[in-house]
Protein backbone atom coordinates (compact mmCIF):
# COMPACT_ATOMS: atom_id res chain seq x y z
CA UNK A 1 0.00 0.00 0.00
CA UNK A 2 3.15 2.41 0.10
CA UNK A 3 3.20 3.11 -3.58
CA UNK A 4 -0.52 4.21 -4.07
CA UNK A 5 -0.56 6.40 -1.10
CA UNK A 6 2.79 8.22 -2.25
CA UNK A 7 1.57 7.80 -5.87
CA UNK A 8 -2.16 9.48 -4.30
CA UNK A 9 -0.09 12.44 -2.60
CA UNK A 10 1.45 12.93 -5.84
CA UNK A 11 -2.02 13.63 -7.52
CA UNK A 12 -3.06 15.70 -4.50
CA UNK A 13 0.02 17.79 -5.03
CA UNK A 14 -0.36 17.92 -8.57
CA UNK A 15 -4.35 19.13 -7.82
CA UNK A 16 -3.44 21.38 -5.50
CA UNK A 17 0.00 23.13 -6.58
CA UNK A 18 -1.38 25.81 -9.31
CA UNK A 19 -4.29 26.76 -6.53
CA UNK A 20 -1.44 27.43 -4.55
CA UNK A 21 -0.23 31.23 -4.28
CA UNK A 22 3.33 31.13 -4.88
CA UNK A 23 4.78 31.48 -1.54
CA UNK A 24 7.35 33.62 -0.43
CA UNK A 25 10.69 31.99 0.68
CA UNK A 26 10.11 34.06 3.99
CA UNK A 27 8.79 31.84 6.61
CA UNK A 28 8.44 34.90 9.51
CA UNK A 29 4.77 36.23 9.03
CA UNK A 30 3.66 39.27 7.97
CA UNK A 31 3.76 42.49 10.36
CA UNK A 32 -0.06 43.43 11.33
CA UNK A 33 0.30 46.54 9.19
CA UNK A 34 2.20 45.51 6.59
CA UNK A 35 0.62 46.26 2.92
CA UNK A 36 1.64 42.68 1.73
CA UNK A 37 -1.50 41.39 3.83
CA UNK A 38 -3.82 43.08 1.05
CA UNK A 39 -5.58 40.08 -0.87
CA UNK A 40 -3.63 38.35 -4.01
CA UNK A 41 -2.87 40.60 -6.14
CA UNK A 42 -1.01 39.83 -9.68
CA UNK A 43 1.05 42.65 -11.68
CA UNK A 44 2.60 42.43 -15.03
CA UNK A 45 5.09 45.47 -15.72
CA UNK A 46 6.52 47.29 -18.79
CA UNK A 47 8.43 44.40 -19.46
CA UNK A 48 5.84 41.96 -19.62
CA UNK A 49 6.96 39.60 -16.47
CA UNK A 50 4.29 38.54 -14.13
CA UNK A 51 4.75 38.43 -10.22
CA UNK A 52 2.89 39.19 -7.22
CA UNK A 53 2.70 41.85 -5.53
CA UNK A 54 3.12 40.07 -2.27
CA UNK A 55 6.47 39.36 -3.83
CA UNK A 56 7.90 42.09 -2.96
CA UNK A 57 8.38 41.60 0.42
CA UNK A 58 11.77 41.48 1.20
CA UNK A 59 13.38 45.08 0.18
CA UNK A 60 12.51 48.62 1.50
CA UNK A 61 10.80 50.01 -1.50
CA UNK A 62 8.29 53.02 -3.15
CA UNK A 63 5.07 52.12 -4.01
CA UNK A 64 2.53 54.04 -5.33
CA UNK A 65 -0.42 54.67 -8.25
CA UNK A 66 -0.74 56.49 -11.96
CA UNK A 67 -2.23 56.08 -14.96
CA UNK A 68 -0.79 56.32 -18.24
CA UNK A 69 -3.28 58.90 -20.17
CA UNK A 70 -2.47 61.13 -17.36
CA UNK A 71 -1.71 64.40 -18.11
CA UNK A 72 -0.27 66.43 -15.38
CA UNK A 73 -0.16 64.61 -11.47
CA UNK A 74 1.17 61.71 -12.96
CA UNK A 75 4.01 62.50 -15.04
CA UNK A 76 4.87 65.06 -12.30
CA UNK A 77 4.49 61.83 -9.76
CA UNK A 78 7.24 60.13 -11.50
CA UNK A 79 9.67 63.03 -12.31
CA UNK A 80 9.55 63.95 -8.50
CA UNK A 81 10.63 60.24 -7.56
CA UNK A 82 13.15 60.39 -9.76
CA UNK A 83 14.70 64.02 -8.26
CA UNK A 84 14.10 62.07 -4.60
CA UNK A 85 15.84 58.97 -6.03
CA UNK A 86 18.48 61.53 -7.25
CA UNK A 87 18.50 63.07 -3.70
CA UNK A 88 18.81 60.04 -2.24
CA UNK A 89 22.08 59.56 -4.30
CA UNK A 90 23.57 62.76 -3.29
CA UNK A 91 22.89 62.04 0.57
CA UNK A 92 25.19 58.66 -0.14
CA UNK A 93 22.07 56.56 0.13
CA UNK A 94 21.75 53.77 -2.70
CA UNK A 95 17.77 54.77 -4.71
CA UNK A 96 14.93 52.51 -4.15
CA UNK A 97 13.41 50.24 -6.00
CA UNK A 98 9.99 52.09 -7.64
CA UNK A 99 6.59 50.35 -8.01
CA UNK A 100 3.58 52.16 -9.93
CA UNK A 101 0.76 50.52 -10.13
CA UNK A 102 -1.85 51.54 -13.12
CA UNK A 103 -5.55 52.01 -11.86
CA UNK A 104 -6.86 52.11 -15.13
CA UNK A 105 -5.85 48.45 -16.44
CA UNK A 106 -8.79 48.92 -19.06
CA UNK A 107 -6.71 51.12 -20.92
CA UNK A 108 -3.30 50.50 -19.57
CA UNK A 109 -1.55 47.86 -21.24
CA UNK A 110 1.92 46.78 -21.42
CA UNK A 111 2.64 48.75 -24.47
CA UNK A 112 1.37 51.76 -22.62
CA UNK A 113 3.31 50.79 -19.59
CA UNK A 114 6.65 51.09 -21.57
CA UNK A 115 5.63 54.06 -23.68
CA UNK A 116 5.81 56.04 -20.04
CA UNK A 117 8.76 54.66 -19.36
CA UNK A 118 10.64 55.42 -22.05
CA UNK A 119 8.68 58.70 -22.12
CA UNK A 120 10.43 59.27 -18.75
CA UNK A 121 13.33 57.25 -19.84
CA UNK A 122 12.90 55.25 -16.42
CA UNK A 123 13.78 51.09 -16.46
CA UNK A 124 12.86 47.94 -14.74
CA UNK A 125 13.76 46.73 -12.38
CA UNK A 126 14.47 49.66 -10.67
CA UNK A 127 11.64 51.03 -11.81
CA UNK A 128 8.46 49.34 -12.37
CA UNK A 129 5.35 50.72 -14.14
CA UNK A 130 2.86 47.48 -13.33
CA UNK A 131 -0.69 46.75 -14.50
CA UNK A 132 -3.25 44.97 -12.54
CA UNK A 133 -3.49 41.16 -14.05
CA UNK A 134 -5.55 39.91 -11.12
CA UNK A 135 -6.95 40.70 -8.12
CA UNK A 136 -8.59 44.23 -6.58
CA UNK A 137 -6.18 47.40 -7.42
CA UNK A 138 -8.46 49.05 -5.32
CA UNK A 139 -7.36 47.38 -1.85
CA UNK A 140 -4.00 48.61 -2.18
CA UNK A 141 -5.00 52.06 -2.75
CA UNK A 142 -6.58 51.95 0.05
CA UNK A 143 -4.20 50.98 2.38
CA UNK A 144 -1.64 53.55 0.55
CA UNK A 145 -4.63 56.18 0.81
CA UNK A 146 -5.20 56.58 -2.46
CA UNK A 147 -8.50 57.55 -4.21
CA UNK A 148 -9.57 57.84 -8.08
CA UNK A 149 -12.75 57.71 -9.82
CA UNK A 150 -13.47 57.42 -13.35
CA UNK A 151 -14.76 61.28 -14.57
CA UNK A 152 -17.76 61.45 -17.04
CA UNK A 153 -15.81 63.13 -19.44
CA UNK A 154 -12.37 60.84 -19.68
CA UNK A 155 -9.65 60.77 -16.99
CA UNK A 156 -9.89 60.35 -13.58
CA UNK A 157 -10.14 62.20 -10.12
CA UNK A 158 -6.85 61.15 -8.13
CA UNK A 159 -4.68 62.44 -5.46
CA UNK A 160 -0.91 61.58 -5.45
CA UNK A 161 0.50 59.38 -2.60
CA UNK A 162 3.76 57.53 -2.59
CA UNK A 163 4.56 55.23 0.29
CA UNK A 164 7.78 53.88 1.35
CA UNK A 165 7.45 51.07 2.28
CA UNK A 166 9.97 48.92 4.53
CA UNK A 167 11.27 45.58 3.79
CA UNK A 168 8.12 43.71 5.32
CA UNK A 169 5.56 46.75 3.79
CA UNK A 170 4.89 48.64 6.84
CA UNK A 171 4.75 52.60 5.74
CA UNK A 172 7.36 54.18 6.89
CA UNK A 173 6.93 57.77 5.25
CA UNK A 174 4.45 59.31 2.33
CA UNK A 175 4.83 61.84 0.01
CA UNK A 176 2.48 63.38 -2.38
CA UNK A 177 4.82 63.67 -5.13
CA UNK A 178 4.36 66.97 -6.66
CA UNK A 179 7.37 68.89 -7.72
CA UNK A 180 10.56 69.15 -5.00
CA UNK A 181 11.16 66.24 -2.81
CA UNK A 182 10.16 66.38 0.06
CA UNK A 183 12.97 66.43 2.20
CA UNK A 184 11.25 64.64 4.98
CA UNK A 185 10.16 61.68 2.96
CA UNK A 186 13.93 61.94 1.65
CA UNK A 187 14.78 61.69 4.90
CA UNK A 188 12.83 58.82 6.30
CA UNK A 189 14.53 56.87 3.04
CA UNK A 190 17.44 57.71 4.37
CA UNK A 191 17.29 56.96 7.77
CA UNK A 192 15.56 53.57 6.46
CA UNK A 193 19.20 52.43 5.04
CA UNK A 194 20.91 53.35 8.43
CA UNK A 195 19.02 51.07 9.99
CA UNK A 196 19.68 48.39 7.86
CA UNK B 1 -9.37 1.25 -6.22
CA UNK B 2 -8.93 3.28 -2.95
CA UNK B 3 -6.85 5.55 -4.84
CA UNK B 4 -9.79 6.49 -7.36
CA UNK B 5 -12.32 7.02 -4.87
CA UNK B 6 -10.46 9.57 -2.94
CA UNK B 7 -9.74 11.55 -6.31
CA UNK B 8 -13.22 11.36 -6.60
CA UNK B 9 -14.34 12.54 -3.27
CA UNK B 10 -11.55 15.28 -3.91
CA UNK B 11 -12.76 16.62 -7.08
CA UNK B 12 -16.26 16.36 -5.80
CA UNK B 13 -15.41 18.73 -3.06
CA UNK B 14 -13.37 21.49 -5.29
CA UNK B 15 -16.66 21.75 -7.47
CA UNK B 16 -19.02 22.09 -4.87
CA UNK B 17 -16.74 24.26 -2.25
CA UNK B 18 -17.89 27.45 -3.97
CA UNK B 19 -21.07 26.64 -3.99
CA UNK B 20 -22.14 29.64 -1.72
CA UNK B 21 -25.97 30.65 -1.49
CA UNK B 22 -26.92 33.08 -4.14
CA UNK B 23 -27.72 36.77 -3.29
CA UNK B 24 -30.80 38.27 -4.90
CA UNK B 25 -29.58 40.41 -7.67
CA UNK B 26 -31.79 42.50 -9.53
CA UNK B 27 -30.67 44.00 -13.81
CA UNK B 28 -30.40 47.49 -13.37
CA UNK B 29 -30.72 49.02 -17.13
CA UNK B 30 -28.56 52.21 -16.68
CA UNK B 31 -29.03 55.12 -19.02
CA UNK B 32 -28.62 58.97 -19.14
CA UNK B 33 -28.63 60.46 -15.55
CA UNK B 34 -28.15 63.72 -13.91
CA UNK B 35 -26.45 63.22 -10.77
CA UNK B 36 -27.56 65.52 -7.74
CA UNK B 37 -23.56 66.37 -7.05
CA UNK B 38 -21.77 68.58 -9.60
CA UNK B 39 -18.20 67.82 -10.64
CA UNK B 40 -16.45 71.66 -11.06
CA UNK B 41 -19.82 73.75 -10.64
CA UNK B 42 -21.45 72.09 -13.67
CA UNK B 43 -24.14 69.14 -13.24
CA UNK B 44 -23.04 66.01 -13.54
CA UNK B 45 -24.36 64.96 -16.97
CA UNK B 46 -23.61 60.92 -17.40
CA UNK B 47 -24.68 57.62 -18.83
CA UNK B 48 -25.00 54.61 -16.25
CA UNK B 49 -23.83 51.51 -18.07
CA UNK B 50 -26.41 47.98 -17.19
CA UNK B 51 -25.56 46.62 -14.10
CA UNK B 52 -26.78 44.08 -11.73
CA UNK B 53 -27.65 45.45 -8.14
CA UNK B 54 -28.48 43.82 -5.29
CA UNK B 55 -31.91 43.85 -4.01
CA UNK B 56 -30.90 44.08 -0.24
CA UNK B 57 -27.80 45.44 1.59
CA UNK B 58 -25.95 42.24 3.54
CA UNK B 59 -27.02 41.23 6.62
CA UNK B 60 -25.47 40.15 9.49
CA UNK B 61 -26.52 36.74 8.64
CA UNK B 62 -25.00 36.84 5.12
CA UNK B 63 -21.75 38.13 6.63
CA UNK B 64 -21.32 36.03 9.57
CA UNK B 65 -22.01 33.23 7.00
CA UNK B 66 -18.64 35.04 4.86
CA UNK B 67 -16.28 35.33 8.23
CA UNK B 68 -16.67 31.45 9.03
CA UNK B 69 -15.50 30.88 5.67
CA UNK B 70 -12.96 33.85 6.03
CA UNK B 71 -11.30 33.99 9.09
CA UNK B 72 -8.76 36.98 8.05
CA UNK B 73 -12.29 38.84 8.02
CA UNK B 74 -12.96 37.70 11.90
CA UNK B 75 -13.25 40.44 14.46
CA UNK B 76 -9.89 39.54 16.50
CA UNK B 77 -7.96 38.59 13.18
CA UNK B 78 -8.20 40.93 10.32
CA UNK B 79 -5.00 43.28 10.36
CA UNK B 80 -5.22 46.87 11.47
CA UNK B 81 -4.54 48.29 8.11
CA UNK B 82 -8.45 46.79 7.00
CA UNK B 83 -10.92 47.17 9.95
CA UNK B 84 -10.82 49.45 13.37
CA UNK B 85 -11.42 48.82 16.88
CA UNK B 86 -15.06 49.46 15.87
CA UNK B 87 -14.97 46.44 13.31
CA UNK B 88 -18.43 44.32 13.76
CA UNK B 89 -18.67 45.87 17.46
CA UNK B 90 -22.45 45.21 17.90
CA UNK B 91 -22.04 41.35 17.42
CA UNK B 92 -21.81 39.95 20.94
CA UNK B 93 -18.29 37.80 19.39
CA UNK B 94 -16.31 36.94 16.40
CA UNK B 95 -18.52 34.41 15.29
CA UNK B 96 -21.83 35.19 17.49
CA UNK B 97 -24.66 37.79 16.39
CA UNK B 98 -26.17 37.82 20.07
CA UNK B 99 -28.98 40.20 20.97
CA UNK B 100 -28.00 43.22 19.65
CA UNK B 101 -27.54 42.06 16.36
CA UNK B 102 -30.34 40.19 14.17
CA UNK B 103 -29.62 38.31 11.33
CA UNK B 104 -31.94 40.47 8.99
CA UNK B 105 -30.43 43.36 10.15
CA UNK B 106 -28.17 45.41 7.64
CA UNK B 107 -24.26 44.34 8.54
CA UNK B 108 -23.21 47.74 9.72
CA UNK B 109 -19.42 48.81 11.32
CA UNK B 110 -17.74 46.84 8.74
CA UNK B 111 -14.60 48.67 6.94
CA UNK B 112 -14.71 49.90 3.04
CA UNK B 113 -11.66 47.30 3.12
CA UNK B 114 -14.16 44.54 4.48
CA UNK B 115 -17.28 45.71 2.33
CA UNK B 116 -14.72 44.95 -1.10
CA UNK B 117 -13.72 41.71 -0.04
CA UNK B 118 -16.90 40.51 0.94
CA UNK B 119 -17.92 41.90 -2.76
CA UNK B 120 -15.07 40.14 -4.37
CA UNK B 121 -16.18 37.20 -2.47
CA UNK B 122 -19.73 36.37 -4.37
CA UNK B 123 -18.14 37.96 -7.88
CA UNK B 124 -19.13 41.45 -7.38
CA UNK B 125 -18.03 44.93 -6.13
CA UNK B 126 -19.21 47.72 -4.62
CA UNK B 127 -20.99 49.95 -6.82
CA UNK B 128 -19.92 53.50 -7.82
CA UNK B 129 -21.76 56.50 -6.42
CA UNK B 130 -23.24 57.10 -9.66
CA UNK B 131 -24.66 53.67 -9.77
CA UNK B 132 -26.04 53.95 -6.25
CA UNK B 133 -27.40 57.22 -6.84
CA UNK B 134 -28.81 56.29 -9.95
CA UNK B 135 -30.94 53.16 -8.37
CA UNK B 136 -31.51 55.24 -5.01
CA UNK B 137 -33.52 57.99 -7.14
CA UNK B 138 -36.25 55.77 -7.65
CA UNK B 139 -39.40 55.30 -5.67
CA UNK B 140 -41.63 52.33 -5.91
CA UNK B 141 -42.99 54.22 -9.03
CA UNK B 142 -40.68 56.42 -10.49
CA UNK B 143 -37.50 55.83 -12.39
CA UNK B 144 -36.88 59.32 -11.12
CA UNK B 145 -38.68 60.43 -8.13
CA UNK B 146 -36.34 63.44 -6.74
CA UNK B 147 -38.55 66.22 -7.91
CA UNK B 148 -41.01 65.28 -5.34
CA UNK B 149 -40.80 67.22 -2.59
CA UNK B 150 -43.05 65.01 -0.11
CA UNK B 151 -40.75 61.89 -0.83
CA UNK B 152 -37.51 64.26 -0.02
CA UNK B 153 -38.71 65.15 3.04
CA UNK B 154 -39.84 61.96 4.00
CA UNK B 155 -36.55 60.42 3.23
CA UNK B 156 -34.67 63.53 5.39
CA UNK B 157 -37.08 62.96 8.55
CA UNK B 158 -36.53 58.65 8.47
CA UNK B 159 -33.16 59.68 8.45
CA UNK B 160 -33.05 62.38 10.98
CA UNK B 161 -34.75 59.98 13.23
CA UNK B 162 -32.60 57.41 13.00
CA UNK B 163 -29.56 59.40 13.41
CA UNK B 164 -27.04 57.22 15.39
CA UNK B 165 -28.84 53.74 15.90
CA UNK B 166 -28.12 50.82 13.85
CA UNK B 167 -30.26 50.46 10.60
CA UNK B 168 -33.81 48.29 11.37
CA UNK B 169 -34.39 45.04 9.61
CA UNK B 170 -34.17 44.78 5.82
CA UNK B 171 -37.44 44.40 4.10
CA UNK B 172 -40.16 46.33 5.50
CA UNK B 173 -39.95 48.86 2.83
CA UNK B 174 -41.79 48.34 -0.57
CA UNK B 175 -38.96 47.45 -3.09
CA UNK B 176 -38.56 50.38 -5.98
CA UNK B 177 -39.14 50.46 -9.39
CA UNK B 178 -35.86 48.41 -10.19
CA UNK B 179 -37.12 45.58 -7.72
CA UNK B 180 -34.44 47.06 -5.06
CA UNK B 181 -35.02 47.70 -1.33
CA UNK B 182 -33.99 49.60 1.53
CA UNK B 183 -31.70 52.03 -0.03
CA UNK B 184 -32.48 55.16 1.14
CA UNK B 185 -34.32 54.96 4.72
CA UNK B 186 -32.32 52.64 6.48
CA UNK B 187 -28.74 52.95 6.59
CA UNK B 188 -25.43 54.39 4.38
CA UNK B 189 -23.58 52.16 1.99
CA UNK B 190 -20.28 52.08 1.17
CA UNK B 191 -19.67 53.01 -2.50
CA UNK B 192 -16.31 51.67 -4.23
CA UNK B 193 -15.31 54.83 -5.10
CA UNK B 194 -16.38 57.21 -2.20
CA UNK B 195 -12.68 58.37 -1.03
CA UNK B 196 -12.29 60.04 -4.50
CA UNK B 197 -15.46 62.55 -4.12
CA UNK B 198 -13.04 65.18 -2.25
CA UNK B 199 -16.35 67.28 -1.14
CA UNK B 200 -13.46 69.20 1.14
CA UNK B 201 -11.19 70.10 -2.04
CA UNK B 202 -11.29 73.51 -0.28
CA UNK B 203 -9.78 72.38 3.08
CA UNK B 204 -8.08 70.40 1.69
CA UNK B 205 -5.78 72.75 0.49
CA UNK B 206 -6.41 75.89 2.65
CA UNK B 207 -4.88 78.49 1.98
CA UNK B 208 -2.42 77.20 -0.99
CA UNK B 209 -4.55 77.31 -3.70
CA UNK B 210 -5.29 74.46 -5.76
CA UNK B 211 -3.21 71.52 -5.32
CA UNK B 212 -1.95 69.33 -8.31
CA UNK B 213 -2.71 66.01 -5.78
CA UNK B 214 -6.14 66.60 -6.55
CA UNK B 215 -5.84 65.68 -10.34
CA UNK B 216 -8.89 66.15 -12.14
CA UNK B 217 -9.85 69.01 -9.95
CA UNK B 218 -13.10 67.57 -8.70
CA UNK B 219 -13.93 70.16 -6.18
CA UNK B 220 -17.38 68.51 -5.15
CA UNK B 221 -20.64 70.26 -4.88
CA UNK B 222 -24.39 69.75 -4.94
CA UNK B 223 -26.21 71.05 -7.98
CA UNK B 224 -29.33 69.97 -6.57
CA UNK B 225 -30.03 71.73 -3.15
CA UNK B 226 -33.14 69.54 -2.30
CA UNK B 227 -31.65 66.55 -1.94
CA UNK B 228 -30.50 66.79 1.86
CA UNK B 229 -31.02 63.02 2.60
CA UNK B 230 -28.41 62.57 -0.14
CA UNK B 231 -26.03 65.40 1.43
CA UNK B 232 -26.30 64.29 4.66
CA UNK B 233 -25.45 60.87 3.36
CA UNK B 234 -22.28 62.14 1.32
CA UNK B 235 -21.10 64.30 4.43
CA UNK B 236 -21.30 60.92 6.19
CA UNK B 237 -19.20 59.00 3.54
CA UNK B 238 -16.45 60.96 2.68
CA UNK B 239 -15.53 61.98 6.19
CA UNK B 240 -14.65 57.85 7.40
CA UNK B 241 -11.08 56.50 5.91
CA UNK B 242 -11.41 53.47 4.39
CA UNK B 243 -10.56 51.19 7.62
CA UNK B 244 -13.64 53.09 9.53
CA UNK B 245 -16.36 51.34 10.90
CA UNK B 246 -19.66 53.41 11.77
CA UNK B 247 -23.00 51.96 13.16
CA UNK B 248 -24.79 53.18 10.49
CA UNK B 249 -22.15 52.14 7.52
CA UNK B 250 -22.82 49.03 5.44
CA UNK B 251 -23.12 48.08 1.68
CA UNK B 252 -24.29 46.25 -1.08
CA UNK B 253 -22.61 45.06 -4.13
CA UNK B 254 -23.13 45.38 -7.71
CA UNK B 255 -22.05 43.19 -10.67
CA UNK B 256 -21.22 43.80 -13.83
CA UNK B 257 -23.15 42.12 -16.97
CA UNK B 258 -21.34 38.82 -18.23
CA UNK B 259 -18.62 39.37 -20.44
CA UNK B 260 -17.21 42.10 -19.34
Amino acid sequence: MRIPRLLLRFVVLALFAPLAPAAPPVAAPLPDRSVYRIPALMLRDQQGDVFSFASLRGEPRLVGMFYGSCRMACPLEIETLKRIEHAVGAAGGTPLPVLLVSFDPAHDDVAMLRKVAAEHHVRAPLFRLARPEQGDEGMLAGVLGIAYRPLPGGGYSHNVVVALLDAEGRIRATTEASGAPDPTFVRAILALHTAR
Amino acid sequence: MIMRTQIGLLLALLATAPAVAAAGYVAIPGGAFVSALALDGAAARIVIKPFAMRVEPVTNAEYLDYVRTHPDWQRGQVSPLFAGPQYLAAWQGPLTLGPDALPEQPVTSVSWFAARAYCAGEQARLPSWYEWEFVAAADATRRDARRDPLRNQALLTAIQGSTGERPGVIGRHRANVWGVRDLNRLLWEWTGDYAAMFPNADARVAGAGPSLALCGGSALAFADKNQFALMMRVAALTALKPADDAPRVGFRCVRDPAGE
